[in-house]
């Protein structure tokens, strides 16, 4: 827990920079598709190739995508702001210039709130367990760049130190990017998980990025560094290669221990890059930046002003989706306990849970399954919502089939894998029929397999008579085994007594 | 019929009729090139000889000549026409393109080793548009290395020489497109006017040659040097055939979004209305000290006969024109150092090899890059790094600013603005190579319409002589500039002052060059 995170007297800082790539179907600045995981070097074209001639063309739609997060997370949109080009020799930069934005981003002054439990944090004083404290962290700029392709390096380790040969694929080369930048407002690494965590689910909410971290649609870097309490801000260090949320505070805590460490040792902190290892689980230097780079930033000839009038921003903001902070409190006024509100906004959830509420499902259960044994047979199958077939339809029809004591959660169970397994060709009581898996509660059905386990079992019969009332689990165990589990266990009970008192 | 002397729309007319085909006009050329411009007339692309293997009269105007492809192209032409097909108005007619813009089917050099071996994979939209008018490419033609210098001495491929005297230069960057329509060997060209590349060259070649108003003819398959002032343009014999030829190639095009969006003047409806009643203002800071005096008094017999075709002559202040020059060799450079980091032998072209990347690009870019485009690279670094960024790229923009601001202002007063095109006339090969402030000087009367983005042109406007070799005369030029989006009335008055000035262009150059010269007779 963060409370011992660091001795006492000293504060963490942290800054996030968050890289969304915009899943336009075209590249910033030319045709090309931005598929993700084509054979390489296939989506590419002389403008995102660099040859000499080509220019480039902004893509209207990115824009628009880039304004409609910024939006979302509070910001305001420049009236006028322009292209620069941002100068340094790198091989999977095509142009050695990467497109970006400098004095004016296409955002400015956005926050994000984020919920934390209010046991971590910077002053350490625990809270009532599992309450929920909102912190915000105020976003400086978002603004619209370009991707570079990948490197892909060949011997040795696989990285560019002591590689036999590099192979670069453009593929990547122009997808729109948009970098997120924070204020250096976050004190814990908790904060900084929860930051990233509600920014992923703000951009899936928006459409604009799946924000996928292991694809790389949605990458972050972290500038951490720490001080005395009241002293200026120190040295800060840049993490990069967090893979994960997870990795991301790991790497935050290691990183501010070890600064510590340094300082106390009478040390001082480099302005560094450094890489975090995660099989390891340590930072170590990447690149030293001896002197600030000197990028030349100047305006890009190629390109004309970015103008986004009030009318048309007006347009976009009205897109504004609901957010995964709305939709949460939302559920939790529903009656959906707040951790499964969170779950079921966080894993994309929402559309199924609103569709199956909207068929009629009662949201407490439509929550508790989705957070619950659907979120969980699908992370068995490795498959997301979108992908399983399993629709908010499904849910309702499923939660129907147990209200009217046509399944018992336990087949409910099974009758979901069913439906997942049929990628939604079949509907749950397409399933539970073609399956046989359907609660025998058909009292004439069911009092006839009574009578049968009741004449075979007089011994224990006689036992519950006596007083033994535990012992009737025994028989209701034998009606399951003669029903294969689809005795209502409820009727089996009432049925049992009847057989015994009589 | 000569056929390598006649003008543009002269051979399309003869097309028209039938007297001739566009295979026997096209072979014509061929076979004046395979004469006189030092070309290995063998396979489906002729090569230039390299520099060491040129002679002293071959004008080397071309780099590459893509024979076949035009033979081709002209056969086609030939049968489309005599299915009874509607054809453009050049069609059929022959050019010689800048090796600055891309055309499939030959390489691309910019006049440089470093894109050796490159073929592009497109066509440029100016080289596309050519194609669809029906418009054969010759070949492609000499340049200073990326566009960057004043004489073509900057190739890397050998100079290129002058038809009016083979010991001098053709002006630069656009030289060999130049020498090229000026020698006979194509009746039309395109060049690239980044400073002033396309009108200086005209100017000492003695032929018509315009920039347009910026963003009128797209910059896609450009090699960039400054994006925000390359402009491709037409070069010819006159001034009705440079308008022609700027009505085929200018547009609105999708792909270069500095592109003007809205459609590209009428140069063709109001060409041949005169300048009666029209106001010509004289820049007063382009003219005077560094001007030579051969070329003062042709200026001046210039005015004369404008004034005389009923024009009223102003003089009018361009206040910071004087400016220019230094924020142009501010502005170009910076943005040339930018556009030119591509070339790092990673991708395409020359790739010397070395143990790391980082040092295989600084092998690559020090083998393949000449000293002046070197120089440019240092200076423009230097102007956009941190520190410096204010005092040089930022003043020179604000320079800009002020100087577009005169042109404006002066517009205000007068339709369009003269001036001399080049302080001089064509000095020799060699003269001023070594003294990079000497050539940059070369640029002072051009670049504030470039740095404005306005059009401006050069049209032959006389003979005035060389002062190290009074015998020899050389061409003059006039330089038309007009409002931006104005390339018509540019045209305009171009067009009425040569019908007064009668200057043949016909330069007077030895031996293989004799053919030009009987019609100055």
């Amino acid at each position: 827990m963060s409370e011992s995170l660091l001795p006492d007297g000293w504060e963490l800082v942290v800054g996030l920079e968050v890289h969304v790539e915009l899943q336009t179907n075209t590249k910033m600045w030319c045709g090309c598709s931005t598929e993700f995981g084509d054979e390489p070097n296939t989506n590419v074209c002389p403008v995102c190739t660099g040859q000499p001639g080509a220019l480039p063309v902004a893509n209207e739609q990115a824009i628009e995508d880039a304004t409609l997060l910024g939006l979302a997370l509070n910001g305001g949109v420049a009236e006028v702001c322009r292209f620069h080009r941002k100068n340094y020799f790198y091989p999977d930069l095509a142009k050695n210039y990467q497109i970006s934005q400098y004095d004016v981003p296409l955002i400015h002054d956005g926050h994000l709130d984020v919920e934390v439990a209010t046991s971590s944090g910077r002053g350490g004083q625990a809270g009532p367990d599992g309450a929920l404290e909102t912190r915000r962290v105020r976003i400086e700029r978002l603004h619209m760049e370009e991707d570079t392709g990948k490197s892909l390096h060949v011997g040795d380790t696989g990285r560019l130190h002591g590689a036999d040969r590099s192979l670069i694929d453009y593929n990547r080369c122009g997808i729109p990017l948009l970098e997120v930048v924070s204020r250096p407002d976050i004190h814990d690494p908790e904060t900084a998980q929860a930051y990233l965590r509600e920014l992923q689910g703000i951009v899936r909410a928006t459409g604009v990025s799946d924000a996928r971290m292991e694809e790389g649609s949605i990458r972050c870097d972290a500038n951490v560094s720490v001080r005395r309490h009241g002293e200026e801000l120190g040295t800060r260090t840049e993490i990069k290669n967090l893979n994960s949320v997870r990795s991301l505070g790991r790497a935050v805590r290691f990183e501010a221990r070890r600064q510590v460490e340094v300082l106390e040792d009478g040390g001082t902190i480099r302005l560094e890059t450094r890489h975090w290892d995660e099989s390891k689980g340590v930072t170590e230097t990447l690149r030293v930046k001896e002197s600030v780079t000197d990028y030349r930033y100047f305006p890009d000839p190629d390109l004309v002003e970015v103008v986004s009038p009030p009318a048309k921003v007006e347009a976009i903001r009205a897109r504004v989706p609901e957010l995964p902070a709305a939709a949460r409190t939302r559920l939790r006024e529903q009656g959906v306990p707040a951790e499964q509100a969170a779950a079921v906004v966080g894993t994309g959830a929402l559309p199924t849970f609103d569709a199956a509420v909207a068929a009629g499902a009662d949201p407490v259960a439509a929550g508790n399954w989705l957070a619950g044994d659907v979120a969980g047979q699908l992370t068995a199958a490795e498959l997301d919502l979108d992908d399983s077939g399993f629709t908010g339809d499904h849910l309702a029809e499923l939660l129907g089939l147990i209200d009217d004591g046509t399944l018992s959660t336990k087949l409910a169970k099974q009758v979901l894998a069913g439906v997942i397994q049929a990628r939604g060709a079949k509907g749950p009581a397409e399933v539970a029929d073609e399956q046989g898996l359907k609660q025998v509660s058909d009292e004439g059905e069911l009092r006839a397999i009574v009578d049968q386990v009741v004449a075979d079992n007089e011994g224990t019969v006689e036992d519950i008579r006596g007083g033994n009332d535990k012992a009737i689990g025994a028989l209701v165990g034998q009606v399951m085994k003669a029903t294969k589990g689809q005795a209502d266990p409820r009727k089996t009970n009432e049925l049992l007594r009847e057989a015994i008192d009589r | 019929m000569e056929l390598t002397r006649m003008s543009a729309s002269e051979l399309a007319s003869n097309l028209t009729t039938g007297e001739v085909s566009s295979r026997e006009v096209v072979d014509a050329h061929l076979d004046r090139i395979a004469a006189m411009d030092g070309v290995v007339a063998e396979g489906d692309v002729w090569s230039a000889r390299s520099a060491d293997d040129l002679g002293g009269d071959d004008v080397h105007a071309y780099l590459a000549v893509t024979a076949t492809a035009a033979r081709q192209q002209a056969d086609e032409v030939d049968a489309r026409r005599a299915a009874g097909e509607e054809l453009g108005p050049l069609a059929g007619v022959p050019l010689a393109l800048k090796d600055v813009l891309t055309m499939r089917g030959a390489p691309t050099t910019c006049g440089s080793r470093m894109l050796e071996g490159w073929d592009p994979p497109y066509d440029a939209t100016v080289t596309a548009a050519l194609r669809e008018a029906g418009v054969v490419v010759l070949g492609k033609t000499n340049m200073d290395e990326f566009a960057m210098g004043s004489s073509t001495e900057n190739s890397a491929f050998g100079d290129t020489r002058n038809p009016w005297d083979l010991d001098r230069v053709p002006g630069g960057s656009s030289g060999g497109s130049a020498a090229a329509v000026a020698g006979g060997l194509a009746p039309l060209a395109i060049g690239t006017d980044t400073g002033g590349s396309i009108r200086q060259p005209a100017a000492l070649c003695g032929v018509v040659g315009a920039k347009p108003t910026y963003g009128t003819v797209s910059r896609y398959g450009l090699v960039a040097f400054a994006s925000s002032l390359d402009q491709a343009g037409p070069f010819a014999r006159d001034v009705a055939d440079a308008a022609a030829l700027q009505a085929l190639i200018q547009g609105h095009d999708p792909r270069d979004s500095t592109s003007v969006p809205q459609e590209a003047p009428d140069l063709h409806t109001t060409l041949r209305d005169g300048v009666q009643g029209m106001r010509i203002g004289v820049v007063r800071e382009l003219q005077g000290e560094g001007y030579e005096p051969g070329v003062e008094a042709v200026f001046a017999q210039a005015l004369d006969r404008l004034a005389s075709m009923g024009a009223e002559i102003v003089e009018v202040s361009l206040q910071h024109a004087p400016y220019g020059l230094p924020a142009y060799y501010l502005i170009a450079p910076s943005e040339a150092s930018s556009n030119l980091a591509r070339f790092d032998g990673v991708r395409y072209g020359l790739r010397v090899d070395a143990p790391t990347a980082e040092e295989m690009n600084a092998a690559t870019r020090a083998a393949g890059f000449g000293p002046e485009v070197k120089r440019r690279i240092m200076i423009g670094t230097h102007a956009l790094s941190s520190g410096y960024f204010d005092a040089y790229y930022l003043q020179a923009s604000k320079v800009r600013t002020l100087i577009a601001r005169d042109f404006a202002d002066a517009y205000e007063q007068v339709d369009a603005l003269v001036s001399p095109t080049s302080p001089t006339v064509a000095f020799g090969l060699g003269d001023k190579a070594d003294d990079p402030l000497a050539m940059y000087l070369n640029d002072v009367a051009t670049v504030p319409a470039s740095l404005a983005g306005t059009p401006a042109m050069s049209v032959p406007a006389g003979l005035a002589p060389a002062p190290d070799d009074p015998a020899r005369q050389l061409p003059v030029g006039l330089q038309v500039m007009a409002p931006l989006s104005r390339d018509d009335v540019m045209y305009r008055v171009a067009w009425a002052f040569e019908q007064q000035t009668g200057f043949v262009p016909a330069p007077t150059g030895p031996r293989a060059l004799a053919g030009m010269s009987q019609e100055v007779a």
